[in-house]
């Protein structure tokens, strides 16, 4: 059965828009002469304002690759925000350890580890994901750069946004 | 499933309250799993012996209750009622009885399996994130299913070896290693050499080779097939891709003529490994280490990408259309009687039906066509003495001599004394066909179709590009004559193309008359008219599983 929603029947005023437009005037007028006078302040002057400091804790900015407290990178290239990925953003390539590193026990890590922040989509489920607590959405927003090749964020990049995170994971110690 | 045969009496088994029947001798697992039952187990496997030391296939079993004239006591149904044993027992070590009955699923069972998944997991690493086993690892998947997730223990994990290299091809894991010694029973029982075992009591039994020996078997990487957790892994597999992101082909192995059926695991066009996949008729579930790693030259920086020709003494590229021409026009500038065919025993049966109808547009006389043959020694496991994948598939083409390779010397003879001016090279290096390179210069025609850049070429007037056996489909017969499917699972790089396309351009472009082949299954259809052996099959009559064809 179709269902019939009635036209509404309007008055010779509202067919007339006058009286809207005129509604609509009048609260620009009012929010014009209120900031006129310093009684309001909305309008932020960014980039020389900023509001980041006033960024909630959970903001969701670039997503980056954190160090532990030994400065050891924690990411172990399981690949696993490579497959979670929905914009398929993230491309790693794994790699091993070599037998002198410091950390030749936990064996592999990313060689390369690439983030293309133009697919990224800030949906943060590669933080969700990663079971080294390795990558983690920072505060990050304004990402730009000239070309596209520019906006693959490599390892380094990455590292250098991410800075050190420690106290979180301490699965790579001896008693494991 | 097999015919049952009558010499072999069936028995009644009743499984979670149903009646089956079973030939005598079937083991309690396997007969749940044909009643559509799964059972987890980690060291049983069929192909091996049974040690029952995993105890993850517990289940409920019993015995027709017996009357004191032991007579079994039959219930209201007609069949005999089921006295059940006070405690669980394993089901890969014990064969059907007629009246018994098993419980797969009762609480007393899934107890069971959740008690052995903690025992299983109490020495654990939990580092499946770094593990290459991880997605494909029966640990996982069963501590899911049936684990408890999460620890009660409380003490220090065993400390084992990690990252021992036991063999050129295989490194093992210590502390993943669940114990269950399907590697040890494979290299005995299938691969005949027996260097694994456990050593140490206890919590700190370890797996390890013998002393003096490495794991150097051909068919070391099979261990890292059957190994449930990822213990063993394979070095050239090693940390290279998460098994989740790899695409499975079925395909065949081309490194001999006992064609191992495979699946080809890859990602974006690039090969990651070769697994086998399960033929009773072929390779049963096993394939050796040099078919395994057989697809490393694919990604080989002397791949070909782009036809090339020599103008005036110039190498430069072509498109494909110039290079054709350029090929055929060649070709037919050479008299009929002076042109020369090697073609490959490595080529798909399509592509050498292809080669035989170019000999005979451009009448290319049959003693100067013949393919280069390969032979080894037989394991007499699966590697076969004849190291072509598709001899039979070159003989039935009749692009093979009847002893393979007996016209090479009389070709090699022919271009040094000058007799020979043409050439058409199909997928073989000419120096190995005994043509030294002076005399290749010498030729007035001479056209590769090749997929690797090698020296002799450089003498080629023509060279077009093709494809290795994962980049193309086709059709192979192997040494016991079972007719088998290659499957696409990269593409080739650059301008190459499938080899059997550059066949068809070719004879198209040599003899205007050919009919059209847009598709290879039009060239096998074609195929199956003339070749009596392959009359009335299609390409995808073949099947995964292959065909044996009539002819002997």
């Amino acid at each position: 059965m179709p269902h019939i929603i009635p036209r509404p029947k309007l008055t010779f005023a509202e067919k007339m828009y006058l009286p809207a437009i005129l509604g609509g005037l009048v609260i620009t007028l009012r929010h014009f002469l209120r900031s006129l006078f310093g009684q309001t302040r909305i309008t932020l002057q960014y980039p020389e304002q900023k509001w980041d400091e006033n960024l909630p804790a959970h903001y969701r900015g670039a997503p980056t690759l954190v160090k532990d407290e030994w400065d050891r990178e924690r990411c172990v290239a399981c690949q696993l925000c490579e497959f979670i990925c929905p914009p398929r953003a993230i491309t790693i390539t794994p790699g091993e350890l070599p037998a002198d590193s410091r950390w030749a026990k936990v064996e592999k890590y990313p060689e390369q580890f690439e983030i293309d922040m133009t697919r990224c989509i800030y949906c943060g489920m590669c933080e969700e994901v990663c079971p080294e607590q390795a990558i983690f959405l920072r505060k990050d927003y304004a990402i730009t750069g000239l070309s596209r090749a520019e906006m693959v964020y490599d390892k380094k990049k990455l590292y250098e946004i991410g800075g050190v995170m420690d106290g979180l994971v301490n699965k790579w110690n001896d008693l494991k | 499933m097999s015919q049952p045969n009558p010499e072999i009496p069936m028995l009644n088994v009743q499984i979670d309250g149903t009646w089956h029947q079973f030939p005598k001798g079937t083991r309690v697992i396997e007969a749940c799993r044909q009643a559509g039952k799964f059972i987890p187990h980690y060291c049983y496997h069929p192909r091996l012996s049974s040690p029952g030391n995993c105890r993850m296939c517990m289940v409920e079993m019993g015995m027709p209750r017996m009357t004191p004239d032991r007579k079994p006591v039959l219930g209201q149904d007609g069949r005999p009622e089921i006295a059940w044993m006070p405690r669980a027992q394993i089901s890969c070590a014990q064969d059907v009885a007629e009246g018994m009955g098993v419980r797969t699923d009762s609480p007393m069972v899934r107890e069971c399996r959740t008690g052995v998944m903690e025992f299983l997991l109490i020495n654990h690493p939990l580092d499946c994130p770094i593990c290459d086993q991880a997605g494909e690892c029966r640990l996982q998947e069963f501590s899911v299913e049936f684990g408890r997730g999460g620890s009660r223990f409380l003490d220090e994990k065993v400390k084992k070896p990690k990252n021992v290299t036991l063999g050129p091809r295989v490194k093992l894991d210590d502390e993943r290693c669940i114990l269950c010694s399907r590697c040890i029973r494979f290299m005995k029982e299938v691969a005949k050499d027996d260097v694994l075992g456990f050593v140490d009591r206890g919590s700190f039994s370890t797996l390890t080779c013998h002393p003096d020996r490495m794991l150097d078997s051909n068919y070391s990487l099979n261990t890292v097939d059957l190994c449930p957790v990822g213990a063993l892994t394979s070095s050239d597999f090693r940390f290279k891709m998460r098994v989740w992101f790899l695409k499975e082909t079925r395909s065949i192995c081309t490194g001999c003529a006992t064609g191992c059926n495979t699946v080809i695991g890859s990602r974006e066009h690039k090969l990651y490994r070769q697994t086998p996949r399960e033929n009773d008729a072929v390779n049963q579930s096993w394939m050796c280490d040099a078919g395994r790693l057989d697809f490393q030259g694919i990604d080989s920086l002397a791949r070909l990408a782009a036809p090339r020709m020599t103008v005036d003494g110039d190498r430069t590229t072509a498109d494909w259309t110039e290079a054709i021409a350029a090929a055929s026009e060649k070709l037919r500038g050479v008299a009929a009687g002076q042109l020369a065919l090697i073609a490959s025993a490595r080529m798909t049966n399509e592509e050498l039906f292809l080669a035989s109808k170019l000999v005979r547009s451009l009448g290319v006389a049959s003693e100067h066509v013949d393919v280069l043959p390969r032979t080894g020694e037989a394991d007499g496991i699966l590697l076969s003495a004849d190291r072509n994948p598709n001899t039979r598939g070159a003989l039935l083409a009749g692009i093979a001599s009847s002893v393979p390779g007996s016209n090479l010397p009389a070709i090699a003879e022919g271009i040094r004394s000058g007799r020979i001016k043409g050439l058409l090279v199909l997928r073989e290096n000419p120096a190995d066909c005994g043509i030294p390179e002076t005399d290749l210069a010498k030729l007035e025609a001479f056209v590769a179709v090749e997929m690797l850049d090698f020296s002799p070429l450089k003498h080629a007037h023509v060279v077009l590009p093709s494809a290795a056996f994962a980049e193309k489909r086709g059709s192979m017969v192997n040494g016991k004559g079972r007719l088998q499917r290659l499957n696409r699972a990269v593409n080739p790089p650059g301008l190459a193309r499938d080899d059997w396309e550059i066949l068809r351009d070719l004879l198209a472009a040599v003899d205007p008359a050919t009919p059209a082949f847009p598709q290879i299954e039009d060239v096998f259809h074609d195929m199956a008219a003339t070749i009596p052996a392959f009359a009335g099959l299609s390409l995808g009559k073949i099947g995964d599983a292959g065909l044996a064809l009539n002819q002997p």
